[in-house]
């Protein structure tokens, strides 16, 4: 009986949680004069001409290839570096590790709007501007210390006594990290890499400053809709769509990392 | 390279040179005589680290309090931050 | 379990350290050096002291945008916390439930943060939006660009429907990673489901739940793009949170000096509560374990 419940209110909770993005689907497959003109609940003469144009107008799906392109490499250069971090910050203590480890953090803290002009002069002297590894390296910033908190998280849960068996048996430490410690958590890797697409895919305000044509994400491209008969509601909901689902893939496959669980942190 | 668009300043310049020597130092003081977690007067235990930037964030709240509130210059609040950065890192 | 005292750990470090550093001190410093001087033209700066400072601080706009600020972000923390937990308790452990759930809880935080703004100005709308003719035609007056409260409920509810999924699925990984045994221990003794989840599942979650809060209270004192596309910060100064405010007076009047001296006192305002959150929340029930 009070599982019944329970259920009912989650359903009607994802219900509302559908409902904003139903409109979007829904306004994705009318004409903007059709937007415009009446409340529909269910498009009543459904057209695919916004996702056709997106698909065959190439700044717009070029816009969707940068975007997808500079979060990959955000999302490998943030593992690449974190995992060992994360071990150390797991497995020893060292001078400075706390604090280390909070002004990793503090890097999510600084308010982007001012903190954008320096990053445009930094990236324009080191020659970067416009080029998909200077968004990802930008987007570090707040995905490194994440990956790094996750991570030692999932490290922390794996019990010490395998690193000393395997050290004991003649493993190098870099062998032993590669070829035991990460498949032991490769859930762990996959939730990171989840949350650092995730977080890489929605920025905007860097992505858009360091870019100007040939890497600019698709979040700056939709900015364009706005022409001067007003927005382009349509074009506009059909991309907001698109940028679901590569996100949706990631989190498909890394869903059962998910239901496993982590604790983080030693419990 | 060129670094103009950074606009130095001696007085900024010189800022983050303390404070890049005082982390340094810090640090060797670490190495040389590694700190005991205890607990006096703050409300958690710490380690001389987290005395240190306790002290320095503090610091920076006792400076802007200044500014925003005297119209005294900054040189005076200077002596008080440090006293206040001894306090914390001697009894805290 | 002692960790091992190993100062060559540093180098695993060294990487992190090196990609965060250059893309984090450079800029600090950049600003630090903006907010001590007037930018009259490029290259061309006279040293002010601490002017912008006392400038910012004696803002009375900017304090009302402060206290709104708190107002928002406490908010936000107030009801998407438990509401998280909530959902993340009645969600199911097995079955094909499992992945509809984890994969929908995920889609609103994949969307674009401006264009979560624009999808709820239309939602929103009372003469093509579900949202905003549902309201309407239960005969109440609703009107996001005119009132100030309930411009303050739709950023509201954009924000609950935005980012609770974030807290959501953390508790639900929390949950998840807590061994049956301490189920059937406690089943065994008869507790009730309340301490179940006081003494079990809440103490078990509280690694996850700290990366919550601290994500959740940053990014809403942060809150920028959502609020600056549905609302534009009004109407009159009514949503006008802190960074629309400073853009306002970074892009709007030209003031790069007061607006680095505003985002260091902004940047120094998120590092002491998020300090203080961290410390807490680390040291909560370090005592009562079990």
């Amino acid at each position: 009986m009070k599982g019944k419940k329970k259920t009912i209110a989650l359903a009607v909770y994802f219900i509302l949680l559908f409902l904003p993005i139903y409109w979007m689907l829904n306004m994705s497959l009318r004409t903007n004069a059709d937007i415009l003109s009446t409340l529909t609940l269910y498009p009543a003469d459904p057209t695919w001409k916004n996702y056709i144009k997106i698909f065959t107008d190439s700044d717009w799906y070029s816009g969707f290839i940068n975007s997808i392109i500079y979060v990959t490499i955000n999302t490998m250069i943030s593992l690449t570096v974190a995992l060992p971090a994360a071990y150390a910050f797991s497995r020893y203590t060292f001078i400075g590790d706390k604090h280390i480890f909070f002004w990793l953090l503090s890097n999510r803290m600084a308010p982007a709007a001012v903190f954008l002009l320096p990053f445009f002069q930094l990236y324009s002297t080191i020659g970067l501007i416009d080029t998909y590894i200077a968004v990802a390296l930008a987007h570090c910033l707040f995905n490194v210390p994440l990956a790094v908190w996750i991570l030692e998280g999932f490290m922390s849960g794996i019990p010490r006594e395998i690193d000393e068996t395997a050290f004991i048996d003649g493993y190098s430490l870099p062998r032993f990290f590669v070829t035991i410690f990460i498949p032991l958590i490769r859930a762990g890797v996959g939730v990171t890499a989840f949350f650092c697409f995730m977080f890489s895919w929605v920025e905007l305000l860097f992505a858009r400053t360091l870019t100007v044509t040939s890497a600019k994400p698709i979040g700056a491209v939709m900015t364009r809709t706005i022409s001067a008969t007003g927005l382009d509601w349509g074009l506009m909901a059909a991309a907001g769509v698109l940028t679901i689902v590569p996100g949706a893939l990631v989190i498909w496959f890394v869903r059962d990392y998910m239901a496993k669980g982590f604790a983080l942190g030693r419990v | 390279m060129k670094l103009e668009w950074m606009y130095w300043t001696p007085i900024t310049a010189g800022f983050f040179i303390i404070i890049a020597l005082m982390l340094v130092g810090m640090g060797v003081w670490e190495v040389i005589a590694p700190s005991i977690e205890r607990r006096r007067f703050l409300p958690i235990s710490t380690t001389r680290g987290d005395r240190f930037f306790i002290g320095l964030l503090c610091s920076a709240y006792i400076n802007i309090a200044w500014v925003g509130l005297t119209d005294w210059s900054l040189w005076f609040a200077l002596p008080i931050s440090i006293v206040w950065l001894v306090i914390v890192m001697r009894f805290g | 379990m002692e960790k091992w005292e190993n100062n060559k750990a540093w180098f695993l470090v060294v990487p992190v350290l090196a990609f965060v550093a250059f893309s984090a001190l450079i800029p600090l410093m950049t600003v630090v050096n903006y907010s001590v001087q007037d930018i009259l033209a490029p290259g061309e700066s006279v040293f002010v002291g601490t002017e912008w400072f006392k400038k910012v601080l004696h803002d009375y706009r900017l304090h009302d945008a402060l206290w709104r600020q708190f107002l928002f972000s406490g908010l936000v923390l107030l009801i998407e916390m438990p509401l998280g937990i909530l959902i993340a308790l009645a969600m199911p452990k097995k079955g094909w439930g499992v992945s509809f759930s984890l994969v929908t809880l995920a889609l609103p935080l994949l969307i674009p943060w401006n264009t979560i703004g624009s999808i709820w100005i239309i939602f929103t709308r009372p003469d093509i939006g579900l949202f905003g003719a549902a309201i309407n035609s239960l005969g109440l007056a609703f009107d996001h660009t005119r009132r100030p409260l309930d411009a303050w409920i739709t950023l509201m509810l954009m924000e609950v429907w935005h980012w609770t999924p974030l807290v959501a699925l953390l508790a639900y990984a929390g949950l998840r990673a807590i061994p049956e045994m301490y189920y059937q221990a406690a089943k065994i003794d008869g507790a009730s489901a309340w301490s179940t989840f006081r003494y079990i599942q809440l103490p078990k979650m509280r690694g996850v739940l700290t990366i919550a809060l601290l994500l959740r209270f940053m990014d809403s004192f942060l809150i920028y793009a959502e609020p600056f596309v549905l609302t534009g910060g009004g109407p009159g100064d009514a949503t006008t949170f802190l960074s629309i405010y400073l853009v306002k007076i970074a892009t709007g009047q030209f003031d790069l000096g007061m607006a680095s001296a505003f985002s260091l006192i902004y940047f120094l305002i998120v590092l002491l509560l998020c300090f203080v959150f961290y410390q807490v929340l680390q040291n909560v029930g370090k005592g009562a374990r079990i």
